[in-house]
């Protein structure tokens, strides 16, 4: 089997609280990997330390098969992993297009940054009809939409998406999913973070279930039950 | 005192410009890294000490000497921000102003202690050569020249940042420095580019305050006071409103020279200050209050 990323006794502590417990996880090349787990389940914590915005207190990340752990966030995007943090994150004093233009800011993306910019037009015709205007102008589900775009100007080997379904309507979610299909089919590898059971075992190859901050459970979406991650989900974190 | 406005307002526009590429760099080292660095002044009178030893010893070519000044100066912002202020940085704004504080201190000592503590200018025919001269108003080419370097500066400056990769990388870094990083930005390394962008517009307003006026080892604080006030009338982080800045200090420092007596030329100025930080505490032309 072919690993991407591998995740190895992974703990995180934010300042006295514990928010990783000995966590591991294999994402396996050109597959969408999703995690599910509730509120402060410690899915974000987990993402931010893969990128190197935490430090973890133990544990390895590896990335094609080298230590990444501890490397600088900068140093580990420009090795091919793009993030979309939770909240998008677009730069607002920028035009769509600069926003685009900075996903193509390392020295291999800014050489095909015309031909990657034509892409995500194409994928994206709302963010090429809005490309000068400030990005502090769209409208929610379109800031999303940008920053998945930006991720792809990156031409990133894997993306990670830390919630990028939240708070958009249906039809938003239904679109952004067949994107994600789409690069996925193209060869991106995907991580994504998701508290919705359905949609993310409906959306992905392979699901880790996360419950305040261990994983409970894992397997293939489509043999994994609703009922069995709900149970997991909802059930542990009553004990907790 | 009417007869001679027109030749103050004349005066104070042209000085605005030279406060305005004084306080250019203070505005975007503050813009980007929220940083009120104490030591510009001092940076920008080590230009200046520099570019007059560099005239003197080794090309009579002001612009030479200007450039080899950049070089060293270049290297210099490296060192500070590399070595220093980025160590702090990310503690907070606060400790990375007492290293500015520090910075500020032993440059002017060291200056004191290569160059003594003489008055001294870089010799330039512009200063007595006129521009303009009729009944009521003359105009010398240095006040024009500095005029005109300003706005050139910061044109340059203004289109650095906002139309090249750099500029946008720069304000990305300052703007959401986690995304940035993200984004495959070393958001250290945008930093001492910032503050290598600081210098040269230093070294650039240290030549033209060295051959518009004398100075000595101790006169950074005295710009730095000018900067600072530019920094906060044209909004913090607007580089146009450094201009708009610049020239307000200017014409209210010589304006009310004209009326009052020009032992309150510093006075009137910052007056003027005072009265729009109370009617527009975030200055000028900035963008809305940061949230
Ligand atoms: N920077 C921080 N400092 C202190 N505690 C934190 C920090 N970030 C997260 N936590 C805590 O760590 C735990 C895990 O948070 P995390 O954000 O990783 O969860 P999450 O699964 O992403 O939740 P959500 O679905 O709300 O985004 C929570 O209890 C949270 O309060
Ligand atoms: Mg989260």
């Amino acid at each position: 089997m072919n690993n991407i990323i591998e995740v190895n006794g992974l703990s995180v502590l934010h300042g006295d609280l514990r928010a990783l417990h000995d966590v591991s996880m294999n994402i396996e090349s050109g597959k969408i990997v999703s995690i599910i787990g509730a509120n402060g389940a410690g899915k974000s914590t987990l993402l931010n330390t893969i990128m190197g915005i935490h430090r973890p207190a133990g544990g390895t990340v590896r990335f094609e098969g080298g230590d990444i752990t501890g490397w600088r966030t900068s140093k580990i995007a420009s090795k091919g992993i793009a993030m979309t943090p939770e909240g998008s994150r677009v730069f607002a004093d920028m035009s769509v297009m600069e926003n685009l233009w900075m996903g193509a800011y390392l020295p291999d993306a800014k050489k095909a940054r015309a031909a990657q910019l034509e892409k995500v037009y194409g994928m994206f015709p709302v963010l090429k009809e809005k490309s000068s205007q400030l990005a502090s102008f769209l409208s929610g589900g379109q800031r999303q939409m940008l920053s998945i775009a930006r991720a792809i100007m990156m031409n990133p080997k894997v993306i990670i998406c830390d919630e990028i379904s939240l708070g958009l309507a249906p039809v938003i979610i239904q679109d952004i999913y067949v994107k994600v299909r789409e690069l996925n089919a193209a060869g991106i590898t995907f991580l994504l973070v998701e508290q919705e059971i359905k949609r993310s075992l409906r959306h992905s190859d392979y699901s880790y279930v996360m419950v305040k901050g261990r994983i409970v459970m894992e397997g293939k979406s489509s043999e994994l039950s609703h009922e069995a991650v709900s149970d997991a989900y909802f059930g542990i974190n009553q004990f907790a | 005192m009417l007869e001679t406005l027109p030749q103050a307002v004349v005066t104070g526009v042209l000085l605005g410009g030279l406060y305005a590429v004084i306080g250019i760099g203070m505005s975007l080292i503050f813009g980007i890294m929220k940083l009120t660095n104490i030591a510009h002044g001092d940076i920008m009178i080590l230009g200046t000490f520099l570019t007059m030893r560099i005239a003197q010893s080794l090309t009579g070519n002001p612009v030479i000497a200007l450039l080899l000044t950049i070089v060293i100066m270049l290297v210099f912002a490296f060192a500070i921000q590399n070595f220093l202020i980025n160590k702090v940085i990310a503690k907070g704004a606060e400790p990375a102003l007492l290293v500015t504080f520090g910075l500020s201190i032993i440059i002017s000592n060291a200056l004191f202690l290569v160059f003594g503590a003489n008055t001294r200018t870089i010799p330039s025919q512009l200063v007595t050569t006129n521009l303009i001269r009729t009944a009521h108003v003359s105009v010398s080419m240095m006040y024009a020249v500095n005029f005109i370097v300003a706005v050139a500066v910061i044109a340059v400056l203004s289109l650095v940042m906002n139309k090249t990769s750099l500029g946008r990388a720069i304000r990305a870094a300052s703007s959401d420095t986690v995304m940035s990083e993200l984004l495959g930005i070393n958001t250290k390394h945008m930093y001492v580019y910032a503050m290598m962008l600081t210098v040269v517009t230093a070294a650039i307003a240290g030549m033209l305050v060295g051959m518009t006026f004398p100075f000595y080892p101790t006169t950074g604080t005295q710009y730095l006071i000018i900067a600072f006030g530019v920094v906060v009338i044209g909004g913090m982080g607007s580089l146009p409103g450094t201009l708009v800045g610049g020239i307000i200090l200017g014409l209210a420092q010589l304006v009310g020279a004209n009326f009052i007596g020009p032992t309150y030329q510093q006075l009137t100025g910052f007056l003027v200050l005072l009265v729009i930080l109370a009617i527009r505490p975030q200055g000028l032309l900035s963008k809305a209050v940061r949230k």
